[in-house]
Formats: structure tokens, sequence, C-alpha cells
């Protein structure tokens, strides 16, 4: 028995030792990664031919900044997600204490029909919001941002059960008897909601929060339905830049989105993990959210 | 759990404001859509609903019917790659190290939150013919012209006699690859999900008692992976059977999916009814496929507690 022994070979049971296991998952990783890593790296590239490596340049940050219609989707895109994320969020609240707390008549039916802006095809959905604000005569050519309201409506529709369900889960372990603790030592509806409830529900709401974000500002089917010539959106004008030609201001412009999902989603995965760590301590998270509320 | 009525004022409160919003401005624009599908075109923008069937009979015409048949193609194509793709790596990552673990699936869902209509552009620029394989093609033909010349065999071109880039984009081809990148993940997650539930001390009596890597697979592995490998097929299937972007940006103008004819009739031909007729076969399809997830994963609970 020397120190030096080698590793034994991979027992049966040991699958991800195995050699041919191994190229799978890297070829796997390479195929999921390696165009998205060559179009943030060709970004960088200081040749329009968009092939050759020529050295570093920041020439088409420079120019997508510059370029003044892009900026403007860029915009319209952020105010869509602010005023998407504000309304999902609280709508997506509402609906999750709702189905969590009360029994009423044909629930089954009234979650299946929350569920429903989830499983049904983009494209559907994208022509019903067209057809919807096409007859309704939605008014167009309002001031902005009054004329991106058809598209944030449309985004709002799809992004509230997805933070339904998010809350709803993040509820399954609130512990009910702190509520009626709260309720026997006075608290009024309003008081044991906003001292109780939400600080537990907070990290589920800032998670949902993130999703609706990143939903609405990648969304593109549906906004491609609702959106017309002067309320364009950063993925609907990146969608008329790659139909057009392959070229490094739209890699740039697509780095700046990817980062952006990037940092959100680090953000969200971060407080995911956070909350599990402070689940798993066992010690009350309600009082430490509701001393930083207070 | 308490009843609604005990607490009419809070109910009302928190149940309003959500069923409201998906009544006006989900399902209102649902069942507007549905009422087209039984209507008849009258003018560039007016539209009778007089319960007409005729739309759906359209759908029927050959044309069409093969589009749906290559959607189909397409997607039980693209469903059967993830699968044969991604069994492998959900293995990969539930035998891993507890340690990867976290790392390899983080890879694995990562890609999803990167813009769809970015992937997509991605694949363009690797793919079209001025693309970096097509260039990392070039390359090596132009090195192995270079040394077929160096040994004397330069004359005879036998790597060709010009460098011809590989047509990759805009065919059949393109949209299944182009589908296979997108999906992958959706498939990858319930397998792994199924893997890392299913108890090992069954692989091992599978081993111990003599059956090899492949049979223990076969016999044991995939009936116990059954529910997860349903539940992978169908989340991949149906949103690969609705794309649009995929076969707009990377297929050719043979391969259109339904998603591009409804998109058309809405769009450019301007045939509302129609287009709302086909957009509700592909929602009915889907809820089909839905209806069939359900049913295999209450049989499978239900034999589980019998």
């Amino acid at each position: 028995m020397s120190a030096t022994t080698r590793r034994p070979p991979p027992g049966p049971l040991e699958y991800g030792r195995r050699a041919w296991m191994r190229l799978t998952l890297l070829a796997t990783f390479v195929f999921l990664y390696a165009p998205i890593a060559t179009l943030v790296a060709f970004s960088f590239n200081d040749s329009r031919r968009n092939i050759v490596w020529r050295g570093f340049t920041l020439k088409y940050y420079e120019k997508a900044w510059n370029n003044d219609s892009l900026l403007e989707a860029f915009t319209n895109s952020l105010t869509i997600a602010f005023a998407s994320t504000l309304a999902s969020t609280v709508l997506g609240t509402l609906a999750a204490v709702a189905l969590w707390r009360f029994r009423f008549p044909f629930k089954g039916p009234h979650e299946a029909a929350m569920a429903l802006p989830i499983v049904i095809p983009e494209i559907c959905m994208g022509v019903a919001m067209l057809v919807f604000f096409a007859r309704i005569g939605w008014p167009t050519g309002l001031p902005w941002p009054l004329n991106l309201g058809a598209i944030t409506i449309a985004h709002i529709s799809f992004s509230f059960p997805f933070v339904a369900v998010v809350v709803r889960a993040r509820l399954a372990s609130f512990n009910r008897e702190l509520d009626e603790a709260a309720r026997d030592l006075g608290a009024s509806e309003w008081q044991a909601f906003r001292d109780v409830l939400v600080p537990w529900m907070s990290p589920g709401l800032v998670a949902g929060a993130l999703l609706a974000f990143t939903l609405s500002l990648d969304d593109f089917v549906i906004t491609f339905f609702t959106s017309g010539p002067d309320t364009v959106t950063f993925p609907v004008k990146v969608y008329s830049m790659v139909r057009f030609s392959v070229t490094p201001e739209v890699n740039a412009a697509s780095t700046i989105l990817i980062a952006i999902t990037l940092v959100i989603t680090s953000v969200a995965l971060w407080m995911q993990g956070r909350t599990a760590a402070r689940r798993a301590d066992g010690s009350g998270g309600v009082t430490e959210a509701g001393s930083a509320d207070g | 759990m308490e009843g609604w009525r005990t607490n009419r004022r809070v109910f009302w409160t928190f149940f309003t404001p959500p069923t409201a919003w998906l009544v006006l401005f989900f399902l209102a624009p649902l069942a507007l859509v549905w009422g087209f599908s039984f209507g008849e075109k009258r003018g560039l923008v007016e539209i009778a609903i007089n319960g007409t069937l005729e739309n759906y009979v359209r759908a029927l015409d050959p044309l069409y019917l093969r589009i749906f048949a290559k959607s189909f193609w397409f997607a039980a194509l693209t469903t059967l790659i993830c699968l044969a793709v991604g069994f492998p790596v959900a293995i990969a990552i539930t035998f891993a190290p507890s340690r990867w673990k976290p790392i390899l699936l983080l890879l694995t869902i990562l890609p999803f939150w990167t813009n769809l209509l970015i992937r997509t552009y991605a694949l363009i620029a690797v793919l079209r013919t001025r693309g970096y394989v097509n260039f990392t093609a070039e390359w090596v033909w132009e090195k192995t012209n270079a040394a077929l010349g160096w040994v004397g065999l330069g004359d005879l071109q036998l790597v060709g006699e010009r460098f011809e880039p590989f047509q990759m984009l805009y065919n059949n081809t393109a949209v299944v690859f182009g589908l296979v990148y997108v999906h992958l993940p959706f498939m990858v997650l319930p397998l792994y999900a199924a893997l890392d539930r299913l108890d090992r001390s069954y692989l091992e009596a599978s081993l111990d008692l003599g059956a090899g890597q492949i049979r223990t697979f076969a016999s044991v592995v995939v009936p116990l992976a059954l529910p997860g490998i349903v539940s992978g097929v169908i989340i991949t299937f149906i949103p690969a059977l609705g794309s649009f972007l995929t076969p707009d940006l990377l297929g050719g103008t043979d391969s259109q999916m339904i998603a591009n004819v409804i998109e058309r009739q809405f769009k450019s031909a301007n045939d509302w009814p129609f287009g709302a007729a086909l957009s509700f076969i592909l929602m009915y399809v889907t809820f089909f496929a839905l209806a069939l997830r359900a049913v295999t994963s209450r049989g499978r609970s239900a034999m589980e507690a019998a």
C-alpha cells in the first residue's frame, strides 16, 4: 500500500468517470456554448469580415451605442420590462395568495386557466394579442411611453402566471400558525399580510420579479405580433437586423443583452441559494426578513 | 385553507385583479381568435362570424396537411435526437461527483436564459457559407492542398479544384439542427430528475446478478425512468412543434412549419379566419399532448400507490 497508488478503474456505477461519458458531456457543452462564445468573442474583433481575428476593439459597441434606432428599441424594451415586472409581480402575488389561502368553487378550472399562458404555443398567444388589439381599436400613435401599452399588456399576461407559480412554491413552506399567532395578538388582515406574509414571501417575490423581467426583455414572438413601426423592442430590432445581414454590430448588441440576462439570472439564483441555505439553518427566516423590513 | 365565504372582502381583494386581468387580456383574445376561426372574410378587415367550418376544412388541403406532417416530423426527429443525446448527458450528470453536479446542471440550464433569437443568430453566424465552420473547413482544405502539392500530388486535385463552401443553412437539416440546439435542455432536465430519484441498489442488484451494462440499462434504468422520459419527450415535442423563429431564420422556402403558415395568414396573406383555425388546431394538439402527460403520470402514481 503505497501513497502513490493509482486511482482504481471506474466502478460499475461510476458512469461519470467513464471516458465516453465525459466525452459526450464535453461534446454537448461545446455544442451548446460554442456558437454563443464565438458570437461574443467576435463582437470584440477588429474586422468587418467577422471571421479572422484582427485584434481587440470596442468600436462595434460604440457603433451600436450611436445607432439611434437600436438605442430607442433598447429604451423601449427596458421601459416595457420595468412596467410589466411591476404589474406582473403584484398580480402574480395576489393570484398566488388567493389560490394558496382560499377554497372556492371552480378552483381547478381557475388554476388550469392560469397555467394556460405558460403552456400554449407562443405563436397562438401572439396572434390572439394581434387580433384583440386590432379588434377593440386600441389607440395607436399615442405619445411615448403610452404607445408601448399594448406590448406591456401582452407581456403582463404571459408573465404574471409565472410569478404566481414561483410565489406559490414559496408559500407552500409557510407555517400557517405564524399567521394565526399574528391575528391572536391583534393584527388586522392588512397588518398580518404586510408584517408576516410579505416578509416570508419576499425571496419568492424577488425571484418572480426577476423572472418576469427576463421574460419580458427576451420575448420576441409575442412582441413581434403586437409591435408597430414606432414601437420596436430590442429583440424585434435585432430580428430585422439579422434578416438583413450578419454584422459585428448585431454581435455587440446581442452580447449586451446576454450580459444583462446573465447578471439578472445570477442574482436570482444567488437569492434562491441564500433562502435555501437559510431554510436549512432551521431558524425563522421571518424574523430576519421582518427586521430588514422594519 | 379557508373557504372563500369566511372572509369575503379579503377573498375578493386577492381574487379579482388577477382573474379580471386573465379574463380580459388573455381569455378574451383567445375567445376572439376561436370565434374568428368559424368566420368568413368579407372585405379587407371585415370578418363575419357565421359558424362556418370552411377554415378547418381548408386546413385538410394536401398543401397544409403536408406542412402539418412536416412539422410533426421535424418535432419528432428533434425529440428523438434530443433523447439520444440527452440520455447520456443526464446519466453523466446523475453519476457525477456531488461537487460537480450543481455546476453541470447550471451549465445545462444557462442556455435557457439566453435569448432564443440570439442563440438562433449565433447558429447563423457559425453555419453560413462565410461562417466559422466553413472558414475552418477552407483552412483545412488549403493546408491539405498544400501538403498534397508538397508530396507531388498537387496536379491530381485530390480535394477538388477550388474550395466549395458547405451549404448548411436554409434547408431542413439546418432547421432540425437549430431545434435540437434550442430544445436540448428541455430534455436533459426531466431525465436528470427521474434518474436522480432512481434507487441505485436496483442497478447494483442487476449488475450483481450477471446482467451486463446494456441489459441493465434496457431492463432496469429505462423502465424506472419512464415517467421522466415521457415527460421529457412531451416537454420537448410541444415547443418544437410550435416553433416559429427557428424555421423562419434557418429554414428555406421548403422548410416552413405550422407557425410560419399561421404568421403569414396574419401578416402578409391577411386571412385571419384561416390563420385562427390553424392556430387553434395547433393548440388542440398541444392540449392533447399535455393530457397524455397528465394521464401517464397519474397512471404511474396510482401504480406506485398500489
